[in-house]
């Protein structure tokens, strides 16, 4: 496998790439929508940003999962890094998902929407995480310990999207209904660029943070061996 | 099996401890007892039956939330912790062992809390004890693997809430929709499932977190 | 019975071991020593299964139901007292005949009189000595001791050294110490660390 620090400066051209083809489509290519008007434009970032939060906490179970089972020595790092990336993208999602609010129907916040309610609770279950991390000090226990609670919040993203889903009977009636599947051929397409933008943007960031992250462990390793 | 007879000896060593120290269990009565009082000053006045329901499952929460921040405590101190991964037992048998003590403290608590609920506010049925029980397994599952975990670290006091809460919140959505809509039956079995995923990874990753 | 190769032990970017070989064949006496810091505990715990090393390998050719591990904290529960503490490792380890090999080793240890007070009520050598009970009490074949001569009085620490010398024959030993002299005598293999 090829070192990552020669892939990093292709990544990131795709990723910019894609983010400019992206904003292309959106504003000019796009269908505008006939209720909601430019505001529905959003849509086309807050769902890809949620969706890359996603695929980040996946990564970084996946990355956890190795970490326990193979004991793969940079596991717990870039575990560490994909689940920082998900709570960017996780806020980010927060954000534009509550601008959409405040522009469709003219409040911050809705209780309505299922997945931005699943979003905050992830959102503060992952920050919990970096809290976890922060008060056990480095070494195999904390490694373990970040692991085995990435693994849980992959078990939490479907328990707690269901539990969402049954408190709507009870909560706040389903007031709207987002734009669904049954978009037209433009509006996919375009999705589907955006799509690919997010996830390459997040890739690329990852890649920047743990390249950072390695050579500062390299250095303080150094430090070590020479004092 | 060996394994029940290893969670056997374990949970007793708890129960010991309990009655040793005597400080848990009556600390989580005051305090339930305690909240619900305060629940009664929270709720302005004309507040429905439905309101004060799922203040019952906030009490829950936070009073089991005591008695875990306690549970591992003896664990830490004197390292015994050590000696217990160090016994051919198998480790996730520590864990089972310190949920049923912890589970049989909160249904204990329990016994005054949902009378004194029933008194205080408005009545309890069925349903609504089929969902404090299931909730109580979940709770104490995730809630002594988290303070395991949390025990391990600086501010263990402080860290332990913020790692519960966000996984508590199904079970309070079950809890909840149990005893507040009609027909409560899809939420116990929701419990039912939160409850078995969890303690099955519970259960399979609590040898990672006493070894390193 | 114990084999390591190139076995390394890191907390984060701190290297405690690095690079460390050694073979203790069984019913060796590995006798541990250097200055603190120098990674003795750590080592110690990675050959009694507390942890596991981060590269390398350490092989421990025997189960955890036969290895007796001495630390630096007594590994007991304060509030209960010796008994209780002894009968749950009893349960724990299916110590056969119990009740009496605790009652043999608390009066061997001269804690008979203390056995039904709370552990927090005792003095450091005596929660060293229950910590010892507790160590021995499934007859182990392998013996990690750390330190086992902290806290002990003249006679308590003459009893250690009886009782070490009469499982000399029956068990392998990895002994860390401050105070090697005393131990000398019966060790078959020395390490050195270094910090």
């Amino acid at each position: 496998m090829s070192s990552p620090n020669s892939r990093l400066p292709a990544l990131a051209a795709l990723a910019l790439g894609l983010v400019a083809a992206a904003t292309a489509l959106v504003f000019f290519f796009a269908p505008l929508d006939a209720d909601q008007g430019l505001s529905q434009k959003i849509f086309y970032f807050h769902v890809p940003i949620a969706l890359t939060a996603y695929a980040c906490f996946g990564w970084g179970a996946w990355k956890a999962l190795l970490h326990l089972w193979k004991r793969e020595p940079s596991a717990d790092l870039e575990s560490y890094v994909a689940i920082h990336q998900g709570v960017i993208f996780g806020a980010l999602t927060l954000l534009t998902g509550s601008i959409w609010a405040r522009a469709s129907w003219g409040v911050w916040w809705t209780w309505s929407s299922n997945q931005l309610v699943l979003f905050l609770v992830l959102f503060l279950f992952y920050c919990a995480y970096f809290m976890l991390r922060f008060s056990v000090d480095p070494g195999p226990q904390r490694a373990n310990f970040s692991a085995v609670y990435a693994l849980f919040g992959v078990a939490l993203i479907p328990v707690s999207f269901l539990a969402i889903r049954l408190a709507s009977d009870f909560i706040h009636p389903t007031v709207f209904t987002s734009a669904g599947p049954q978009m037209s051929g433009n509006m996919f397409f375009t999705f589907c660029v955006c799509l690919a933008a997010m996830l390459s943007l997040a890739a690329t960031l990852n890649a920047v943070e743990l390249s950072g992250k390695r050579l500062d462990a390299r250095l303080r390793e150094l430090r070590e061996a020479l004092a | 099996m060996s394994y029940t007879r290893d969670v056997g000896a374990l949970a007793r060593k708890d129960f010991l401890l309990e009655l040793r120290a005597r400080d848990t269990l009556p600390a989580m009565l005051i305090f339930v007892i305690a909240t619900l009082v305060v629940f009664h000053f929270a709720l302005p006045a004309g507040s429905s039956d439905l309101a004060s329901n799922g203040l019952l499952w906030v009490a829950i929460l936070f009073t089991a939330l005591l008695g875990l921040g306690r549970s591992f405590v003896p664990e830490r101190e004197g390292g015994v912790l050590d000696g217990l991964v160090l016994a051919p037992c198998d480790r996730s048998a520590i864990w089972l062992a310190k949920s049923l003590a912890v589970l049989a403290f909160l249904g204990l608590v329990e016994l005054v809390a949902l009378p004194a609920f029933a008194i205080f506010f408005s009545g309890i049925d069925g349903t609504t004890i089929a969902a404090v029980v299931l909730a109580d397994l979940g709770i104490c599952a995730v809630g002594t693997f988290l303070a395991a975990m949390a025990s391990a670290g600086r501010a263990r006091e402080l860290l332990l809430p913020l790692l519960f809460l966000p996984l508590a919140i199904p079970i309070v959505v079950g809890g909840v929709g149990a005893s507040v809509v009609t027909n409560g039956g899809r939420y116990l079995a929701f419990l039912a499932l939160y409850d078995a995923v969890f303690a099955i990874i519970c259960w399979a990753s609590f040898e990672y977190v006493v070894t390193e | 019975m114990i084999r390591a190769r190139q076995v390394e032990k890191r907390f984060g970017e701190k290297r405690v071991l690095r690079g460390l070989d050694f073979e203790l064949s069984r019913g060796g006496f590995l006798l541990v020593t250097g200055a603190n810091g120098s990674g003795k505990t750590t080592l110690l715990r990675l050959c009694a299964g507390l942890a596991l090393p981060t590269a390398g390998e350490l092989d421990v050719d025997t189960s955890r139901e036969h290895v007796g591990f001495l630390g630096h904290e007594p590994l007991v529960y304060r509030e209960l007292t010796a008994l209780e503490n002894l009968e749950l490792y009893g349960r724990l380890y299916r110590v056969p005949e119990r009740r009496e090999r605790i009652g043999m080793l608390l009066e061997r240890f001269g804690l008979w009189d203390a056995r039904s007070d709370r552990v927090a009520s005792y003095s450091r050598g005596m929660t060293q000595r229950l910590a010892l009970c507790r160590a021995l009490l499934h007859e182990p074949t392998l013996l990690v001791l750390d330190e086992p001569f902290t806290a002990l009085d003249a006679d308590a620490a003459e009893l250690l050294d009886r009782e070490l010398a009469e499982r000399r024959d029956r068990a392998t030993f990895v002994v860390a110490t401050h105070d090697p002299a005393r131990i000398e005598p019966l060790a078959s293999a020395r390490l050195a660390l270094a910090a």
